[in-house]
């Protein structure tokens, strides 16, 4: 974990106490509402539905236990007992009073926590791969870079007001498991044949309206320019960003509207300029400063083999329950003896990445006891303790599953992506917790769920996609219709290293059809796949759109015919 | 009319002479003028006031006029929203790429909360909007004293800081 030093506590604290004020002079009426608007939102704070909504930034995906215990009493204290887990890593909470949240974020800077740049047109929260350091794909740990990046983009001035909003996304691994190229820009830490280290570079990435995956704009920036590279796009951006329209203000508008060769040049123009300047010393990083921030991410203490493994498949051949959970929520640890282990945040009748106080409590102990005590969250609304030594797996499986947190679905039918919808979010436009548990309990049982296999279904309540319902295998976009609610399906978008855009199949369905909807799609997937080894998206960018269109909508192909 | 300048309340030394208007009649004949005017009238700007500062659209390319303007003792740049940051990158490229040193003057819709970040990034005097409260401009200046980035308060940034270990030892 990244240690906080006086300056980061200084910089949390002294922003708390800004953010007081702020809410004091809005509540004295000397800060209208609409200027009050943009100050919370830098602070994280949205106003929802019935409440006002605070995102906490869990800077790429990294959890400490402490941490965890102070969710547990915030969640307790000023909220309704849980939190939520969103698909860009950060914990969201429904229901604080908007008087209590100065003095709630004065509890989340004592662990490091807070609400800065969370929301709003500014840098938000970096998200990155949740196997960062223990993957076995992995060529450089991303998280010193993340956490550089973190600190240049935290309060920066010139870059507070963008025209809007602007993600950054990391990997250092084969594997892109943070949809990276769905992020204004993407950074893959990439190793030159020579063994020089430095920076594969996306931009204009960004999903909502006219979903966009990022295109490369520099295969390699060398290690020393990061920070460099990163000030041309956020200058170009701050500079060239659509103001007149909300709906065409992100940078992939700007990536649009120029052309790709026109939008590169001004990028690399700015780039050597930023090189030739004061400036760019001040933004060179010295092999030394990233080898500190390197030592904030030391590998844990590991244990010889000899000491730590287990014979998994003997304690499994003894309980289907724990097979099952070793088979589908259980992978490989780069280090002979351990494993990495997903938390399911999607138990039967439970929202999509919501977590309860007694679970994060129960998470503190358990990372304390068994993974070297911190966490990741995911992309996916999952957790992952990233280094369980296999002799624990037994033990940690029963304190899991009595917490309903070891429900054996990652990356299965049921393992679904949601936003948090109409029932809490001010801008959606319809449900979609409900229509993630009709699904889920079309596909309750196990064996249903492992002859479907992998997949990924993702649901947004609207067309800001904060659900990726984009990028999933079958997307599902809630919209409003009259004051009805209906969905608008999208089939074989992906969010990893084969990332595409989902297409839209067709007519959008009612609330009362798109679980069944849904049930036909993968009805026809299992009719339609070559074989059992051939996953959904696989099938569906083998056959395409015609197949499934032809299942999706085969009651009105009948009642046509008849 | 008072402004922010260099950190304190000071009575403005500068009149807005309008597009149109010849003169003031009035202050000491310091005057800021558009930068479409100031390109078209510079000799006869120049003999008739004291001073002539220029107001630089946050459109601009900053860079492109700055051959224009690298001589004035002020430049105004504009927030016709609190919310439209193009000032301040014109702001930063003036300071340290091109290395302006003269008044650099932020207008608009100037609020106290805009001003920390406006000093951050190289203004030094700042123009607030009429309904706000001066004194509260002015300590929003120091709301916020630890900084990663380099800026004009702080010349070094915090990778840089911690190089010499400082950082490390409290």
């Amino acid at each position: 974990m990244y240690r906080y030093d006086h300056i980061d506590r200084a910089l949390v604290t002294q922003r708390v106490e800004q953010f007081r004020d702020q809410t004091r002079r809005y509540l004295a009426g000397e800060l209208s509402e609409d200027e009050f608007r943009h100050l919370r939102l830098r602070n994280g704070l949205y106003q929802q539905r019935f409440a006002p909504m605070l995102r906490i930034s869990v800077p790429y995906g990294l959890l400490e236990s402490a941490q965890l215990r102070k969710m547990a009493h915030i969640v307790r204290k000023y909220d309704k007992g849980y939190g939520h887990f969103t698909t860009r890593q950060n914990i969201q909470l429904n229901w604080p009073k908007l008087e209590q949240v100065p003095d709630l974020l004065g509890e989340l800077a004592e662990v490091q926590l807070h609400g800065i740049q969370a929301c709003g047109n500014d840098t938000r929260n970096i998200t990155s791969d949740y196997l960062a350091g223990v993957a076995a794909d992995e060529h450089i740990d991303p998280r010193p870079y993340c956490e550089l990046m973190r600190q240049y983009v935290t309060l920066n001035p010139e870059f507070y007001w963008l025209p809007r909003k602007f993600k950054f996304g990391f990997t250092g691994a084969t594997v892109d498991r943070a949809a990276t190229r769905t992020n204004d820009v993407a950074v893959h830490l990439v190793r030159r044949g020579d063994g020089a280290v430095g920076y594969r570079f996306f931009v204009g990435g960004g999903l909502g309206r006219q979903p966009m995956l990022g295109q490369e704009m520099n295969p390699f920036v060398p290690e020393s320019d990061l920070l460099r590279y990163a000030c041309a796009i956020l200058r170009t951006f701050n500079r060239f960003g659509r103001r007149d329209n909300i709906h065409k203000a992100r940078i992939k508008i700007v990536l649009r509207e120029w052309g790709y060769a026109r939008f590169r040049a001004a990028i690399e123009e700015e780039y050597g300029k930023i090189k030739a300047s004061s400036e760019g010393e001040e933004l060179l990083l010295l092999p030394e400063d990233i080898e500190r921030v390197r030592g904030h991410f030391p590998a844990p203490a590991y244990r010889p083999a000899a000491e730590v493994s287990a014979d998994i498949a003997g304690l499994a051949a003894r309980d289907a329950r724990f097979a099952a959970w070793i088979k589908r929520n259980v992978r490989a640890h780069k280090i002979a003896g351990y494993k990495v282990v997903f938390v399911s945040l999607k138990a039967p009748d439970h929202v999509p990445g919501d977590c309860t106080a007694e679970q994060f409590e129960a998470l503190a102990e358990i990372c304390d006891a068994y993974s070297f005590g911190e966490l990741r969250s995911t992309y996916d609304q999952n957790l992952v303790l990233a280094d369980v030594a296999e002799r624990d797996l037994h033990d940690l499986w029963r304190r899991l599953d009595a917490m309903k947190l070891a429900t054996p679905n990652i990356g299965l039918v049921t393992d679904i992506v949601s936003c948090p919808g109409l029932d809490f979010c001010g801008l959606a436009n319809a449900g979609s917790i409900g229509v993630a548990q009709d699904i889920y309990r079309r596909f309750d049982t196990l064996d249903a769920q492992y002859e479907i296999g992998a997949i990924r279904i993702t649901i947004s309540g609207c067309m800001n996609g904060c659900g990726h319902h984009s990028v999933g295998h079958i997307g599902i976009l809630g919209v409003d219709k009259h004051g009805e609610e209906w969905y608008q399906v999208t089939l074989g978008g992906s969010p990893g290293n084969d990332a595409a855009i989902g297409e839209r199949i067709g007519r959008a369905l009612a609330r009362d059809e798109i679980a069944d909807g849904v049930e036909r799609l993968i009805r026809g997937y299992l009719e339609l796949r070559f074989d059992d080894d051939e996953t959904f998206i696989e099938c569906y960018r083998r056959l395409g759109m015609a197949p499934f269109k032809e299942r999706l909508y085969e009651s009105e192909a009948e009642a046509e015919a008849a | 009319m008072r402004i922010l300048h260099n950190s304190e309340l000071v009575e403005d030394q500068w009149t807005v002479l309008e597009d149109g208007r010849a003169d003031l009649g009035a202050g000491d004949g310091r005057v800021i003028v558009t930068l479409a005017r100031w390109r078209e009238e510079r000799p006869s700007l120049l003999s008739a006031h004291a001073a002539v500062g220029v107001l630089v659209p946050n459109t601009a390319d900053i860079e492109a006029v700055f051959a224009d303007i690298e001589d004035r003792p002020l430049i105004v740049l504009q927030f016709p929203t609190f919310t439209d940051g193009r000032a301040l990158s014109q702001a930063v490229v003036l300071r340290k790429r091109l290395g302006f040193r003269g008044e650099l003057r932020a207008v608009g819709d100037v609020i106290r909360d805009l001003v920390f970040w406006l000093g951050r990034c190289g203004f030094d005097s700042i123009v607030p909007r009429k309904d706000q409260s001066l004194e509260g401009c002015r300590e929003a200046l120091r709301e916020i004293t630890a900084a990663y980035q380099a800026a004009a308060d702080e010349h070094t940034p915090v990778w840089v800081r911690r190089r010499a270990g400082v950082a490390a030892a409290h």
